[in-house]
């Protein structure tokens, strides 16, 4: 176990160096030269451009900005915004814990609302039941997550007063619901439809059969196999899912104003902030990596089949 | 997402720069006005969002800083609602005879928030800093004009500084300074009324960069925190000296990334003051908020469709054809329906906040023609190809209003009309600069100071750097040039205005609409006034506990 | 983990969930009946031809917009028609669902927005599908070398936050097509099908009938296509029927941040993110195209589930 995790993380070294340089080669060829647009319609200070972009190393060979970029990141430097100046972890920084504080509300309710929606449709499947969650579900995907965030900010917000529209307080939890909803929505839908499917085509499996077969009770026969083994592809799911939620928050947190690395991101790419948006995304994928090797040894763990060494 | 957008340096945005938010002892019509004397102890909190500069005066040029820097800072003179200036920091500013020398005063007995006192030096020094290449300030080049600007900032790329400080600049007394520049301009007061003629303290110079981020300045209100991405704090300075001492306890600028997340707030009591509301919220705001605590009013910014001179020399008559042009665009109609009345029809190439503004400058060239436009344009040889592209930057709120433009030449003109977005500012400027324009680009200006020179001569004389459409009128530069030279500022201004009706018989460019502010206030605040800037003085609001 | 499950994990040993003898899956012979059975099922079922019946006039509505509408959907009339609330009675008519903020016909727009949403999920499930499932079969089939190299390949990809990769590829081109939009969508989308044939696919070549099929001699590209594909595409399937509604929802928010398709395009997502600016005052500019944007991903949703339910051989 503990070589395979170590063989994982080595692993993860090209991938992340491969994702990151995607990243990093894309901001570089974006239009719009950030330094130029300091000057805003007025005549620009060529000396001065000359001079930042020197200090900015942004004068060198676009590899060698990336290696630069590299063995910084390795110091654990960022770099440096251009506008503000500010290093990029410290704006990285700032920004986190409110996003993290949705991801992980949001990913609670994705988990327990989710799974428990497609537990109780798959083992009612065809029923009445059944048909109306997965109305529901069909509803929460055929809508795009800036109609549902609208939505919730108009009834539950606005009109009925029941909860804040705008979060005042990333802090609060209470704040943080609507939104966590809102992003939550869509992915709530496919991991409920994932795990009905998959719980309707394992129900039949032989082994719960042998379960029965053994005498096991119902309940346990689904806690211990059928969900057990149902769980497989709806935790691949999460996995991958877990960054998006991250990005995904760039419609979320903008409607609801929430200051996070979504709208954070947002800006920098407008303002060709390179250094910024190269650096979320570089976060959001090791946060990606490490779930995805959770993943891969949770597989393990529901799956008797599997086992590393 | 808007307001991130809008955030944008978007040259614009210098013009919210000159928020006059010491406009304040408006006239003395309040009693209680004073520095002793602070009535209210309420804070007002009012939609921002996240400064994109360190936090000094002569680095911010994005409206999210200047709002900071402008209650922080006092400058040396303001401007009145009817463009006039009038002094806030200094006693008095003068200028010698040719107009080459000013001599500033300075009011005694101010202190900066950490109780030091404001001297000549504070800002001399302050200047020769901002103005040294080395410290890359974005707003150094409003110390161009200033005599040995050239040594501290030398043109060329990758040169060295060969002095210091500015000789132009030298103290006399304490409270005395002179600026010399290298060529007379008989309004350098009106460019000293730019946030970057503000003083920086002592402190300043040992960390720049911890400046930065909790400024020390000369203002009505003195910074305390600064929460990234969230609020920033000021509170009432209660050593300050000016007229214009703060009428309530402070203010708490709270960031939004859009307009409406603002607007809900300011419904549901968690803000006082918006400045703008956002395009979904324009038909009702009025509505919502009441006559009496919401306001639509011009402020001194212009938007035009500017030509460019390479593409449209091919027609016969390119003035007259564009003459017709302008015509055929419906003002009235576009800015009351697709634009919601946060624009008011131009009449004239600069905004009526403005010294030197003429109503009515154009005579009937802006008014919807259609059978004039017609016959203007036919006569005039025809648009180039019969196609008009309208070039904008998508990055901002554009695309409703080119659209409307273009519908509306294409109903009355007959020729193809389209918009042409490009992704951003910068891009869009590229273009401009290269000379890769199709057709026309959209043009936006913004007071740097209320005076038309700042809108005729940036704009169009042959030589500024803002004409991208390369418009070349010996006339019109030479009655520029007769401004400049003028003995005193009426001179200056009544020459500039000539200009302004010959440049409508020339049309480099053809004028829109002025921008609007509609702002509102809440329950909570009240004495809530919006000056020709576009900003509210905050100074003067007062807070009901 | 690829190359050790190929060496260590056990196929048959494990718990008791696979001690019992497994059901032969379908012989080989009987593939073809595999899918005229679905067909035969498919077509009694109302889950299925309701949607098919929407999603066929749909297409003719891509197709043929100017069938359905005499207006076009580019023309104004600011004075009269700002704005200009629908006459529900009016079937069909220019005015049936009102003006939009620029005087145009509402409905008119929504007849040729359907073109680009259509086209759009279409075109990035199909790109996405090919090379999604070839990618993940290959490597959840051989393991190994090749699993390691294209797991990578996924991981560099997958680890690109789909949202904001799209935003980078999408915000440096000025002027925004169909075909731009599906290349950026597809260029990052593919991986998550290709995770999930990958995943299905360890798993299925474990069970009995590929075991036994392989010890028979079968040929591998044999055992792919015949064994191994049928009985993984069912969770490829529903993944990517709900990916298709999901691709166009991506151009509608991609639209919403402004970073969709560019004019003089015509689409959904574009008018929709139009329609916020008006929501307060007319809001039937975001309701009917929102509706009818919602209806064609349910659509595809419900076909989606239909067709996977009449294939998965399990579920017979």
């Amino acid at each position: 176990m503990g070589r395979y995790v170590a063989r994982r993380l080595l692993q993860m070294i090209p991938v992340f160096i491969g994702s990151t340089f995607i990243i990093f080669m894309m901001m570089y060829a974006l239009p719009g030269d950030p330094i130029r647009a300091l000057w805003g319609e007025r005549a620009p200070d060529h000396a001065q451009m000359a001079a930042m972009r020197e200090e900015l190393g942004l004068n060198d060979h676009i590899l060698k900005q990336y290696w630069d970029y590299l063995l910084g990141l390795l110091q654990g430097d960022f770099g440096t915004q251009i506008r503000s100046r500010r290093e990029v972890t410290e704006v990285i920084g700032d920004a986190l814990p409110a996003t993290l504080r949705l991801t992980v509300m949001a990913f609670s309710i994705i988990v327990v609302v989710g799974i428990g929606l497609g537990l109780v449709a798959g083992l009612r499947a065809g029923r009445k039941t059944d048909t109306a969650i997965l109305f529901v579900t069909l509803l929460l995907i055929s809508l795009p997550v800036f109609v549902i965030g609208y939505l919730y900010q108009t009834y539950p917000g606005q009109q009925w007063g029941w909860i804040t529209p705008v979060v005042q307080d990333s802090e609060n939890w209470g704040d943080l619901l609507l939104p966590a909803l809102a992003l939550a929505s869509l992915s709530l839908a496919y991991v409920a439809r994932l795990t009905r499917s998959s719980i309707v085509e394992n129900r039949r499996a032989d082994y719960m059969r042998t379960a029965k077969a053994k005498g096991l009770t119902r309940t346990r026969a689904v806690r211990v196999h059928l969900l057990r083994n149902s769980l497989i592809p709806v935790v691949t799911f999460l996995g991958v899912n877990l960054g998006e939620l991250m990005t995904g928050a760039i419609v979320t947190e903008g409607i609801f104003n929430i200051h996070g690395i979504g709208r954070l991101v947002y800006s920098a790419l407008n303002e060709r902030e390179g250094a910024t948006v190269v650096g979320v995304v570089s976060f959001v994928i090791v946060v990606y990596l490490v779930v995805a090797l959770i993943v891969d040894l949770l597989y393990a763990v529901l799956d008797p089949r599997i086992r590393y060494a | 997402m808007r307001g991130a957008r809008s955030a944008k340096w978007v040259a614009g945005a210098i013009a919210v720069a000159l928020a006059a938010s010491a406009c304040g002892g408006d006239d003395g019509d309040d009693g209680e006005d004073g520095a002793s004397e602070g009535s209210g102890e309420g804070i007002v909190r009012i939609d921002g969002g996240e400064p994109q500069n360190a936090l000094i005066p002569t680095n911010t040029n994005e409206q999210f800083g200047a709002l900071v820097i402008q209650n922080v800072f006092s400058k040396l003179v303001d401007f009145a609602d009817d463009g006039s200036t009038f002094t806030v920091a200094a006693e008095s500013v003068e200028a010698n005879e040719d107009n080459s020398l000013w001599t500033i005063t300075l009011k005694d007995g101010w202190t900066f928030h950490d109780g030091t006192p404001v001297t000549a030096e504070s800002y001399v020094n302050a200047w020769n800093w901002a103005a040294n290449i080395q410290n890359e300030q974005n707003n150094a080049f409003w110390f161009a004009d200033i005599v040995g600007y050239e040594d501290v900032h030398p043109e060329e790329e990758g040169a060295e500084p060969t002095a210091e400080t500015m000789s132009g600049l030298a103290v006399v007394d304490d409270l005395t300074f002179t600026i010399e520049l290298t060529t007379p301009v008989s309004y350098y007061d009106y460019k000293l009324g730019y946030d970057a003629f503000t003083p920086l303290p002592e402190s300043f110079y040992d960390d720049p960069e911890a400046f930065g981020e909790s400024p020390v300045g000369n203002g009505p209100y003195e910074f305390v925190s600064w929460e990234h991405e969230e609020t920033i704090e000021l509170a009432r300075y209660e050593d300050y000296q000016g007229d214009n001492a703060a009428q309530n306890g402070g203010i708490q600028i709270q960031a939004y990334d859009s307009l409406e997340t603002a607007y809900t707030d300011l419904q549901s009591g968690n803000l006082d003051i918006i400045r703008q509301v956002a395009p979904r919220d324009l038909p009702l705001y009025r509505q919502d908020l009441g006559e009496d605590r919401s306001v639509a009013q011009p402020y001194n910014g212009i938007q035009t469709i500017t030509p460019v001179w390479y593409e449209w020399d091919a027609t016969d008559n390119p003035a007259q054809v564009l003459q017709g042009v302008s015509m055929a665009i419906d003002r009235e109609t576009i800015t009351q329906t697709v634009l919601n009345g946060s624009r008011f029809p131009a009449d004239s190439y600069l905004p009526p906040g403005v010294y030197g503004y003429q109503e009515n400058a154009d005579g009937t060239i802006t008014d919807f023609n259609p059978e004039e436009a017609q016959r203007l344009v036919e006569e005039g040889g025809g648009v180039p190809d019969d196609r008009l592209v309208i070039q904008y930057n998508a990055d901002a709120d554009h695309q409703e209003w080119v659209e409307a433009v273009c519908n509306s030449v294409i109903e009355v003109l007959d020729i193809e009309c389209v918009g042409d977005p490009l992704v951003d500012f910068a891009t869009d400027l590229e273009a401009r600069e290269a000379g890769e324009v199709q057709s026309m680009y959209r043009g936006g200006w913004f007071a740097d100071y209320p005076l038309n020179v700042n809108f005729l001569k940036e704009l169009y004389a042959s030589y500024a750097h803002s004409n991208y459409g390369q418009f070349d009128s010996p006339e019109v530069d030479a009655l520029f040039a007769e401004g400049d030279a003028a003995a005193d500022l009426d001179a200056t201004v009544a020459a500039y205005q000539e200009a302004e009706q010959l440049l409508f018989e020339q049309m480099p460019s053809i004028p829109l609409w002025f921008n609007a502010v509609n702002g509102g206030w809440g329950p909570n605040v009240d004495n809530v006034v919006f000056n020709s800037a576009g900003q509210p003085i905050l100074t003067d609001v007062t807070v009901s506990e | 983990m690829p190359d050790a499950l190929e060496k260590e994990a056990v196929p048959t040993a494990g718990g008791p969930a696979t001690v019992a003898v497994v059901e032969a899956g379908p012989a080989p012979g009987r593939a073809r009946s595999l899918w005229s059975d679905a067909w035969r099922d498919l077509r009694r079922k109302p889950t299925f031809v309701i949607p098919a019946f929407v999603i066929a006039l749909l297409l003719v509505m891509a197709a043929f917009p100017g069938w359905f509408t005499s207006v076009s959907p580019r023309e104004a009339d600011l004075a009269n028609n700002f704005l200009r609330e629908p006459e529900l009675t009016h079937f069909f008519s220019p005015e049936w669902l009102g003006y939009n903020q620029q005087g145009q016909s509402i409905y008119a727009r929504m007849i040729y927005g359907t073109r680009a949403s259509i086209v759009i999920g279409i075109s990035v499930t199909a790109l996405v599908l090919v090379f999604g499932s070839l990618v993940g079969m290959l490597a959840g089939y051989f393991g190994g070398w090749i699993d390691g190299l294209l797991s990578r390949v996924i991981d560099i990809f997958l680890g690109i936050p789909f949202l904001l990769g799209a935003m980078v590829v999408l915000v440096s081109f000025d002027t925004r097509t169909e075909w731009t939009v599906i290349l950026a969508l597809a260029f990052l989308g593919w991986t998550t099908i290709a995770r999930v044939m990958r995943g299905s696919v360890i798993s299925i070549k474990q069970s009995d009938y590929v075991v036994a099929a392989r010890s028979l001699g079968a040929g591998t590209w044999r055992i792919l296509l015949r064994h191994v594909l049928p009985n993984a595409a069912a969770p490829v399937i529903v993944v990517a029927m709900i990916a298709l509604g999901g691709y166009i929802t991506a151009e509608a928010v991609l639209s919403f941040l402004g970073i969709g398709l560019t004019e003089p395009a015509i689409s959904w997502g574009g008018d929709i993110n139009r329609a916020g600016g008006q929501i307060r005052t007319a809001s039937f500019l975001l309701l009917y195209p929102s509706l009818l944007l919602g209806i064609t991903i349910l659509s595809f949703l419900m076909l989606g589930d239909a067709v996977r339910d009449a294939l998965d051989p399990k579920l017979r």
